[in-house]
């Protein structure tokens, strides 16, 4: 009896089914959730393509010096009488085009996902990790404390997200003693943490569902009765079972930050990364500049980049749900 | 019913108000009205200044703060609204225009996105798991990774530029790609407005389309799966009739509430694609305005879109429980 209470036999996260399946002399092998959730991501073809690429892009952009051809502000070649290096559509010289101090695009879209890249991952671990804490404490303690902090993930979801980033970038900024903290309003630290302060409201409703609707269940019991405190209950049983809803909030966070960085840029409120480096949000853009001009190249190569890799992210999100969540796969069946 | 509506809009007042105050000391933070005043009246008296603080409530120190709000409040209720900072204009009249501009621009890409997203969730929820299921939901999920203003540039670069050049005689194809009629152009041309609102609901559907055949999906299969179906397929109804009078209706009524949340936010989120086709809407109004630090003019642009996004959740929870009768409202 005290065995079967205990919580690790109870606790769906841990692999039980081996023990079990030995003692009662099966040759089946039976497989932990996780890797039936593993197992269901690979045969999401989709997810697995979109992995494959974006593992590519990612190592692609992380060997940015051997990959990339030319430096980040590195002209291709030096304006000379009757040869201009500026706006040149693409040829075996620059791949993607010249922009319009002849610097060579797909060098710099390189650079440039390179800063994006890292800025959306950072921005959705930071919202992710807060919105995991606020989820899991409103989920736990309930009550009135429940009730105020949903209200406030209710307006900050409810108000339009660029007028709300754009102000709040702006009153940050403003505020001195802020400063050393969040950095200059142009920085990347700033945006980053910007971004993070908006992106937290979904996780965290996601978080507190999951909270609520594990906390009821036995093996939260058993755990309780074995004298856990909340705390250890959150870290130790309610959190490794989330981690599914949790990764998959993380994936689209990240679409969403990246998304963000480059529509902040486009209107020219983004980071400025320095002198010598770029984002994609800053390529994006530098394409307005060139739609009423014909330089198709500088509209098509950014964009297709930063689509590329938001759909690649949102498919791997889509597939890691199908696998983590039994109740969608009927639907798939 | 109606004690709920009550109780809701009661505590509706609470909420804008603290919401309000919250925006009033954002934006006083942030754009520096007064500083705003001077520099885009340069010339403007020591007394002209004065008035425009007293008038608008922008005092100094944290009690001005909230005097100053109570000051801007009592202004703004009694209708006695402060002009704007720029050219000396009334608010109200230009707010109304972009009010307008902007439904009819979300009103449209709203109606496309719900019938179109509609009409592919039930195809793909028909047979899932089918190839046509597969093509639909990753569709929807290439359409849902296209940012607004990606879809916005190429269309604007595509029709502005490139049909021009490679389609000279085809006059249809050069819709317009800024502004809601031909420069000069006086008096109301439903044809004229509908091509220059072409491209703007396209970026708009792009996007709602997506989202409603997202939801729509998941909804149909989730109803489709459900215990009262298999009853009603029991009787001995024919498919069509299980469809059409028990599963779809069913699975609308997630799409009415998503329909009403989403109005509330598109109201505010078509900034994006007002900007880039020079749409004189409320995200175009808003942006000239911050850029301008217009105080007068950004405050009641907050307040209705605030009242906005508070209205349009309270329809979304009415209108779910008026269709849904396992839902009661006290």
């Amino acid at each position: 009896m005290t065995e079967l209470l205990s919580p690790t036999l109870l606790d769906p996260s841990e692999p039980s089914g081996d023990v079990t399946a030995d003692a009662q002399g099966l040759t089946a092998r039976s497989l932990s959730p996780r890797q039936m959730a593993w197992r269901r991501f690979r045969s999401h073809r989709p997810a697995m393509i979109s992995a494959v690429i974006l593992l590519l892009l990612v190592l692609f952009v992380l060997l940015a010096p051997l990959t990339a051809r030319y430096g980040v502000n590195e002209p291709i070649f030096r304006t000379e009488a009757g040869r201009s290096n500026r706006y040149l559509s693409p040829r075996a010289e620059a791949w993607f085009g010249t922009d319009d101090i002849g610097r060579d695009l797909y060098s710099r879209l390189i650079y440039g996902t390179r800063v994006s890249l890292a800025i959306g991952l950072s921005a959705a671990v930071i919202a992710v990790v807060i919105g995991t804490a606020i989820g899991a404490w409103a989920g736990i303690r309930g009550g009135w404390f429940d009730d105020v902090l949903m209200r406030v993930t209710d307006v900050f979801l409810a108000f339009p997200f660029l007028v709300a980033l754009l102000v709040t970038r702006n009153m940050l900024g403003e505020i001195p003693w802020l400063e050393p903290i969040v950095g200059e309003r142009t920085s990347i630290r700033f945006v980053i943490l910007l971004l993070a302060l908006f992106g937290w409201m979904g996780v965290a409703r996601v978080v507190r569902g999951q909270v609520l609707a594990l906390k009821e269940r036995e093996f939260v019991e058993a755990a309780r009765a074995l004298g856990a405190s909340n705390r250890r209950i959150v870290v130790r049983h309610l959190l490794p079972n989330s981690i599914g809803p949790i990764l998959v909030a993380l994936t689209f966070s990240v679409v969403a930050a990246i998304i963000a960085e480059s529509t902040l840029s486009f209107f020219g409120f983004g980071p400025q990364p320095g002198a010598d480096a770029t984002s994609l949000g800053l390529l994006v853009g530098s394409s307005k500049e060139n739609v009423l001009t014909g330089n198709w190249w500088m509209v098509l190569f950014p964009c297709a980049t930063l689509v590329l890799l938001a759909l690649t992210i949102n498919m791997i999100g889509d597939g890691l749900r199908d696998a983590t969540d039994p109740k969608l796969q009927r639907g798939n069946g | 019913m109606l004690r709920f509506v009550v109780r809701r809009l009661m505590w509706a007042v609470p909420t804008l108000l603290v919401v309000t105050f919250l925006v009033y000391v954002a934006i006083r933070i942030g754009t520096d009205p007064v500083a705003s005043y001077v520099r885009s009246n340069a010339r403007a008296s020591q007394a002209k200044i004065d008035e425009y603080i007293e008038r608008n409530g922008l005092y100094e120190g944290v009690d001005g703060y909230i005097r100053g709000y109570f000051r801007w409040l009592g202004g703004f209720l009694s209708g006695d609204w402060p002009r704007s900072i720029k050219g000396n204009q009334e608010v109200w009249p230009d707010l109304k225009n972009a009010m307008g501009n902007s439904l009819r621009l979300a009103g449209l890409g709203a109606l496309v996105g719900i019938v179109l997203g509609c009409g592919f969730g039930v195809l793909a929820a028909l047979k899932p798991g089918s190839i046509r299921d597969g093509s639909v939901n990753t569709t929807a999920l290439v359409m849902l990774s296209i940012p607004p203003f990606v879809s916005a540039v190429i269309l604007q670069m595509v029709f502005a530029v490139y049909t021009r050049q490679w389609f000279p005689g085809a006059r249809w194809l050069h819709f317009p790609t800024s502004g809601v009629y031909p420069p000069g152009h006086r008096g109301f041309d439903l044809i004229e407005m509908l091509r220059h609102l072409t491209l703007p609901v396209t970026v708009v559907a792009i996007q709602s389309v997506a989202v409603y055949t997202r939801y729509m999906r998941a909804s149909l299969l989730d109803v489709l799966n459900s215990d009262y179906l298999r009853t009603a397929r029991a009787k001995g109804i024919s498919e069509r009739r299980v469809l059409v009078h028990h599963a779809l209706r069913n699975a609308m009524l997630p799409i009415v509430t998503l329909a009403a949340i989403d109005f509330g936010l598109l109201f505010g989120g078509l900034i994006i694609t007002e900007r880039i086709f020079e749409y004189p809407g409320l995200g175009n109004f808003f942006l000239t305005a911050y850029s301008n630090g217009d105080f007068p003019q950004l405050m009641p642009w907050m307040v209705i879109v605030v009242i906005a996004v508070i209205l349009f959740n309270l329809l979304a929870d009415l209108s779910y429980a008026f269709l849904d009768p396992r839902i009661r409202l006290d």
